[in-house]
This record gives C-alpha cells, sequence and structure tokens, in this order.
C-alpha cells in the first residue's frame, strides 16, 4: 500500500503543473483562450502534444507513452487546478480509451499517431435527449446497407463536438432502446456527408454540440468494437473517464480552497483579518475535510478502474463520483459565501470553479444516480 | 500509487483475524456488536488473552512489551480487532498512561506498572475533566500540595469513564498556582484505594453506569507516585491527548456495525418484504458506506505518510479522521435507530415477573436506541470535535 507518485510520475507532474501554472494564470489569459475560434488555446493543445501529453495512454506499439490511470489523474488534476479549457477528456481520456479498448489494429495505427502529435480531436456523440443517464437508452439506429451502414438520429451535449475531427457514435443496431445488447460504435469523421452540427456554450466556459445524423453511411472500415457489443465498452470507458474527471475535481476544488483560505487572511472587517473568526475557520475546515475525503476517492477510483473485477469496479466508481459530486457541491458554495459578494462576480476567478464543480455533478452520472447504483449492489461492506 | 497489502501484510491481516475470531471469546464479542454493556471480567479475559500473545500493546516500546511492526500492521490489527467486535485493549492502560510512563516515567515506575498496566493487573482510568474545565482542561483547580514526601490532592475530576471498576487513577493536578495555567501542572500517579478519595456513579442517557465524579479530600500521594518533572504535566497531557486522537477514527467498529445493520435489515419485516427491500434505506446506508471507504482511503494516507517518514509525530490529519469518523459512527447509530423502527422505543426491562421474552420480537432492539443515545459522547470526548476543528484551523490553514 502506497500512496505515492514514482519518480516518472513526479517529473510528468512538475512538466504540466508548470505550463497550467503559466498559461492560465490568471482569469484574462482564459477569457482570451475561451474567445478563439475552437473555445480554448489551439497553441497550448500543440504544447500538449510537445509534452506527450496526449500520447500518454496509449501504449508504446500504438505510439504513445504507456500511461495509466495514475497518470491520467495527475495531468486531470493539473486540469482542474487551472480551469483548462482544452479539450484532453473528450480526445484523449474518452475517445483515446474507446481505441485503446475497442479499436481494431489498423484503426490504431491510423487514428492514435495523428492524436499524439496533436492532429485529431475526438468526441463522444453517446448521450440523446430522453436517455439523462442511462448509458443503454439509445434510439439513434445504424442500419447496415450493402455500402455498409447508415446512421439516423440526434445526439446531444456533444462536450467539445464543434472543435472534433472524429465522434465516437453509439447506435442501435439490434434490440429494444433501452436494451444494452444491440448497441454497435463507429467511428465516424465530423465531415462526413448527412451530419449537421449546433454548438452550444456550456455554464463552466466549454462547449458541447447537438448532433444530428440523417442518412449518414458509414462504411463497415467504422465499426469500432463487435457489432451489438458496444455497451460493456460504453461503461468501461466513462469509468475512466469518471476517475479522470474525479481528478479534475480535486484539482479545482483544491485551489478554490486555497484561494478561500487566502481570502481569509487577507480581506479585513471590523479591524481585523476575517479568518480570525472562529466560524470562518470552522467552515473552512469543513472544507478542507471534503476535499481530502474527495481525494481519497479521486486515488481510490484511479486505483480500482483497472480492475478486471466489473463489479467491483462499477461499484468503485459509483462510490468516488459520489463523493466527489457531494464535496464538489459543499466546497463550492462554501467557497462562495467566504467570499461573500466577490464570489458571486464574473470577474473573480473564484466564481469559475465553483461553475466548472457544479457542471461536473451532472456530467456522467448525478449523485443520485450514482447513489442507486451502489445502493442496488447492497453497498461497499458485506452484510454480516 | 498502489492500495493493495503486500504479501506478508496480507498474511499477518490472516494471523490476526483468526486469531480475534477463534481465541476471544464468542460471548464477549457478542457483547460488543449488539452494544450490550461488558463487565469487568469482560475486558480482563479479553485483554489477557490478548497480552498472552504480546498483543495488548503493541504500539509500546519494544522493551516494554511493544512489536517492531510498520504503522501498516498496527492498522491492520486495530481495524481487524474492531471489525471483530473484539473489545479494544483498555484504553486508559494500553494508550494513555502506559505510553506516558514509558515516555516520561522513571524506570522504577516503568518496571512498577508497565507489565501490570499491560495484563490489565490494575485498572487505570483517566483525572483530566473537572466541572470547570472541559476543552479548557489547563484551567483545572485540584491542587497537590507538597508536604515532605507527600502531596496532599484535593479537588474533584468527572466524566471518569469506568472509574468503578478502578485501582489506578492517573490525575492532572495543580501544583503552581501562582505561574501561566499550563506551566503549573503535574502528572501524578494515585492509588484509588487511598483514604480520602469518594466516587459517584453518573448515569448517562443511555441509561448505563459508564462514568463518574472522583472526589478527593486531603488524600496524601507519595512524592515518587510523580511522573516525569514537576509543572511539566501539560508537556504530558499533549503527548497522550494527541496519542488518543490516532485511531479514533474507528473504521473497523462502523464498518461491523453497518455488516450488521445490513444483517438486521433482512429480517425486519415491511410490508410483503424486509426492511432491506426499501430502495431508500439502502440508499441511506450506501451514502454512509461512501463517506467510510473515503475515510478509510484518508486513514490509509495518512499511515502510508507515518511508514514513508518513519515519524510517530502525531499528524494534524488525525483531527480530520477524528471528526470524521466519529461523525460516522454517529451516523451508523442512527440506521441501527432506524432499523429498529418503532421497536426501538423499548428497554429490555420487563415490568413486573414472569419469562423475560425478547421485547417487541426481536433479541436486539433494545440495545438500539441506548447504542444511539451513548454514541452522541464521541463527537465530545477526545477534544470536541470543535476544538479539532480549531486545531486544523491553526496547524493546516495558519488561520
Amino acid at each position: 500500500m502506497n500512496f505515492d507518485l514514482t519518480p516518472e510520475q513526479m517529473l510528468l507532474k512538475d512538466s504540466i503543473d508548470r505550463l497550467i501554472a503559466s498559461r492560465y494564470s490568471s482569469l484574462e489569459k482564459r477569457e482570451a483562450y475561451r474567445k478563439e475560434p475552437l473555445g480554448f488555446s489551439e497553441a497550448i493543445w500543440a504544447q500538449f502534444a510537445e509534452l506527450g501529453l496526449l500520447g500518454l495512454p496509449f501504449s508504446e506499439e500504438d505510439g504513445g507513452f504507456g500511461g495509466g490511470p495514475v497518470e491520467t489523474m495527475v495531468v486531470m488534476e493539473a486540469l482542474g487546478r487551472g480551469l483548462s479549457l482544452e479539450p484532453y477528456l473528450t480526445t484523449v481520456v474518452l475517445g483515446g480509451g474507446f481505441l485503446r479498448h475497442a479499436g481494431s489494429a489498423e484503426q490504431k495505427a491510423a487514428y492514435i499517431p495523428e492524436i499524439v502529435v496533436g492532429n485529431l480531436k475526438l468526441a463522444l456523440a453517446q448521450t440523446e435527449r430522453q436517455a439523462r443517464y442511462d448509458l443503454a437508452d439509445i434510439a439513434t439506429t445504424a442500419e447496415k446497407t450493402d455500402r455498409g451502414y447508415v446512421i439516423d438520429g440526434q445526439k446531444s451535449l456533444v462536450l467539445a463536438g464543434d472543435s472534433a475531427d472524429l465522434f465516437v457514435v453509439s447506435a442501435r443496431t439490434s434490440g429494444e432502446q433501452r436494451s444494452q445488447y444491440g448497441v454497435t460504435l463507429f467511428l465516424v469523421d465530423a465531415n462526413t456527408p448527412g451530419i449537421s452540427r449546433r454548438t452550444y456554450s456550456t455554464q463552466d466556459g466549454g462547449r458541447a454540440t447537438e448532433i444530428e445524423f440523417s442518412g449518414t453511411i458509414v462504411s463497415t472500415d467504422a465499426i469500432l468494437g463487435p457489432v451489438d457489443g458496444g455497451y460493456p465498452f460504453l461503461e468501461h470507458v466513462i469509468g475512466e473517464t469518471i476517475a479522470a474527471l474525479s481528478a479534475e475535481a480535486v484539482g479545482a476544488m483544491e485551489s478554490l480552497h486555497q484561494l478561500t483560505v487566502e481570502y481569509l487572511k487577507t480581506r479585513k472587517q471590523f479591524g481585523v483579518s476575517i479568518g480570525s473568526f472562529q466560524t470562518l475557520q470552522h467552515r473552512a475546515v469543513d472544507m478542507l475535510m471534503a476535499l481530502e475525503q474527495a481525494r481519497s476517492m479521486e486515488m481510490y477510483a484511479a486505483m480500482m478502474v483497472g480492475s478486471d473485477n466489473a463489479d467491483e469496479r462499477r461499484s468503485a466508481i459509483s462510490a468516488a463520483k459520489v463523493q466527489i459530486n457531494r464535496s464538489a457541491r459543499f466546497v463550492g458554495q462554501e467557497a462562495v459565501q467566504l467570499h461573500g459578494g466577490i464570489g458571486m462576480t464574473m470577474e473573480y476567478i473564484g466564481a469559475h470553479y465553483f461553475k466548472r464543480l457544479t457542471m461536473i455533478e451532472s456530467l456522467f452520472g448525478d449523485t443520485a444516480h450514482h447513489l442507486h447504483q451502489v445502493a442496488r449492489v447492497g453497498g461497499l461492506v458485506a452484510a454480516a | 500509487m498502489d492500495l493493495r497489502f503486500t504479501e506478508e501484510e496480507n498474511a499477518f491481516r490472516d494471523e490476526v483475524r483468526s486469531f480475534f475470531r477463534t481465541e476471544i471469546p464468542a460471548e464477549i464479542r457478542r457483547k460488543v456488536s449488539e452494544g450490550r454493556r461488558l463487565s469487568r471480567e469482560d475486558y480482563v479475559i479479553s485483554q489477557r488473552i490478548l497480552n498472552a500473545r504480546d498483543w495488548a500493546v503493541p504500539h509500546w516500546p519494544l522493551e516494554w512489551g511493544g512489536q517492531p511492526w510498520t504503522p501498516i500492521q498496527r492498522y491492520i490489527f486495530t481495524e481487524e480487532l474492531l471489525q471483530a467486535a473484539v473489545p479494544l485493549p483498555l484504553q486508559f492502560n494500553c494508550y494513555m498512561v502506559g505510553p506516558v510512563i514509558a515516555a516520561f516515567g522513571s524506570e522504577e515506575q516503568k518496571k512498577r506498572f508497565l507489565p501490570r498496566i499491560a495484563n490489565l493487573d490494575d485498572w487505570w482510568c483517566q483525572g483530566f475533566s473537572e466541572p470547570g474545565a472541559g476543552s479548557d482542561l489547563a484551567s483545572l483547580k485540584t491542587r497537590a500540595l507538597r508536604e515532605g514526601d507527600f502531596y496532599v490532592v484535593d479537588g474533584q475530576k468527572t466524566w471518569t469513564t469506568l472509574g468503578q471498576y478502578a485501582d489506578w487513577i492517573f490525575c492532572l493536578v495543580r501544583t503552581d498556582p501562582t505561574v501561566k495555567k499550563q506551566a503549573g501542572i503535574s502528572f501524578l500517579l494515585i492509588d484509588m484505594k487511598t483514604p480520602g478519595i469518594t466516587v459517584r456513579p453518573i448515569i448517562t442517557i443511555d441509561g448505563r453506569h459508564e462514568v463518574n465524579e472522583i472526589f478527593f479530600d486531603n488524600v496524601r500521594v507519595p512524592i515518587e507516585n510523580l511522573v516525569g518533572e514537576e509543572n511539566k504535566g501539560w508537556d504530558y497531557a499533549k503527548f497522550l491527548l494527541a496519542n488518543e486522537r490516532t485511531g479514533i477514527a474507528r473504521i473497523g467498529l462502523s464498518k461491523e456495525r453497518i455488516a450488521r445493520i445490513k444483517r438486521l435489515a433482512k429480517e425486519v419485516p415491511v410490508g410483503t418484504g424486509t426492511l432491506w427491500d426499501n430502495r431508500d434505506f439502502r440508499a441511506r446506508v450506501a451514502s454512509v458506506e461512501i463517506e467510510l471507504k473515503a475515510l478509510e482511503i484518508t486513514q490509509m494516507r495518512v499511515v502510508a505518510t507515518q511508514s514513508k517518514t518513519g515519524s510517530s509525530k502525531p499528524d494534524p490529519a488525525s483531527s480530520i479522521l477524528k471528526i470524521k469518523g466519529s461523525e460516522l459512527q454517529q451516523t451508523t447509530t442512527e440506521l441501527l435507530l432506524e432499523a429498529a423502527g418503532p421497536y426501538a422505543l423499548l428497554t429490555g426491562d420487563q415490568i413486573g415477573a414472569g419469562p423475560n421474552e425478547p421485547p417487541g420480537g426481536f433479541d436486539w432492539v433494545d440495545a438500539a436506541a441506548p447504542t444511539y443515545f451513548n454514541n452522541r459522547k464521541v463527537t465530545i470526548y477526545g477534544g470536541s470535535n470543535e476544538i479539532q476543528r480549531n486545531v486544523i484551523a491553526r496547524a493546516i490553514l495558519g488561520l
């Protein structure tokens, strides 16, 4: 049992921390990146490629650097600390995850090297309006024809969908609408005829796209993983994504807690720093406890996400998401309250952490959803 | 980063687990699990079985019966002990006065007391709190006046847990009233049979006699019973309190209680099924389990840091463990209360004659409410959770 980073992981942490600290040193810089054409900084994306971050989780034989969940955790924490806008989660963790777990040798060879150098971005087109958090609720169809498959349907909330060059699309090839069996994944070029996109900005400064597939024709080469057997991959890769998102949340909570404690030390009222008031001290301590509990579950998720035992892995990931969500809400709300009026303004970076943390709560399953997942299987402790 | 124990650690865990479950009498473990009162004899039997295996005081210095265990082994040991519902070796002996004597006592005191402390030949109790000195412990007033080869002790201690069984009491006493309050305190060992000591029971809200008031009236204590230096008692007390906080999270205990609640919930009929079929109840249990898992990892992080730095210095993070651990212990007793439902109302005292049937058809419900009531103490003792928050605000946040 140990919770240390290896020397290589420490080096990785140092380099990403340095990059984020310099590139995301102020809210003004972040705002400037947000106003770039793609909604993030392409220069920073290029730096990610130079540092090897974009190839991190891919095996060396596929052209990557052989990192695991802990390496991803290190990177995501740093991105969370800086409130980075770059689509790392969608391209490397989500898109990359599907390629790693379900991709054929040809697909890996075609796409992974392009991701690693920063030329290719991915997004997952999975959620549908009616599905909420049910990963199997897929109405989009893919019908087999002599020319391949024809995809029809609407996908919602495709994170970073406007900058993506390639979509991982889940579609139903058989079975009822909410059946786990019968889901097939496809790799679809964003410029394929029959795809239309509408992109919105999101509450946390990012972007999401609504996509309509109408008679979109893809070849059989586009099939990712087994026909009708895509669901287990969806579940597995989204589990990895939740672990990564947990790390981002911990990074954001850590920054927000630091900001708050600093504020308590510097803000003066009644002739003293407000941090001298016991009520505020205790609330700052409660924030710290929420942060540390979240950090523990972030680590737990990173260590369990690779488990071969699918039941154990699912419960661990759901448990982690519940704790992360609860801590995120608590730390976020308390930070705004302890800052007072300034915490309510768009000109203050702390408010943006709060907004991102709030949105993380609802991504890939909210508290009620994941709590039910844990409860359904009887919890984490075996009955006596 | 790796959650797994090594092969040796797993073997160690299996060894202690099987020892606890085979060697400690099942009847004693049942009482602990059900929240029943333990007799003095139960504590003595259990601790002597541990001591015969050299496991009553594994955290002590080697020469006084300690084990050369890593912090991880100690952690495994305590967690397994709690999960097996084995009574912890008497806290006052093994975690409080023992380590203080081992660290600050004279050679003679060590030889005289430590082996008897480990074997529970002497039962010790704690004389710290006073009616006017709770969280502000240093304001204590019980005074010890030097008269020749004796200290003469006058005053009152309170909240003395299991003092009714005690042979000895370790006390903080005021030996110098003229200096800053922390600087005039000494650490004194007092034989409970000394004339002038009166023990008065306090019955707590669970209806049980667990704590006491102790009155000292002209009690003559030989000066060789002073630990360390006169007027240095506050330092020893801080050392003791920091030890008390380590391992106070009692995660194993909460796990054991949750496992039991799940079993009970499967026996409690609700409609055509059981309480366990109730989705809301299960969600509340799951919710507590998740927080407990997070705290377990937090504790493992603290233990891992200790084993890396080799430092036995108390980590301020142990205050986090105390706060969250005690809150979770209380939450598990709320679930127990909820599992008992309306039957939580019943006590085990049947009025009048007749066969002593289990109350309300279940043999466990009468202990549910007392367990809940009794556990309100855990956020108060060992430095209240508000005091712990003060400690974290100062030591970790720099506020």
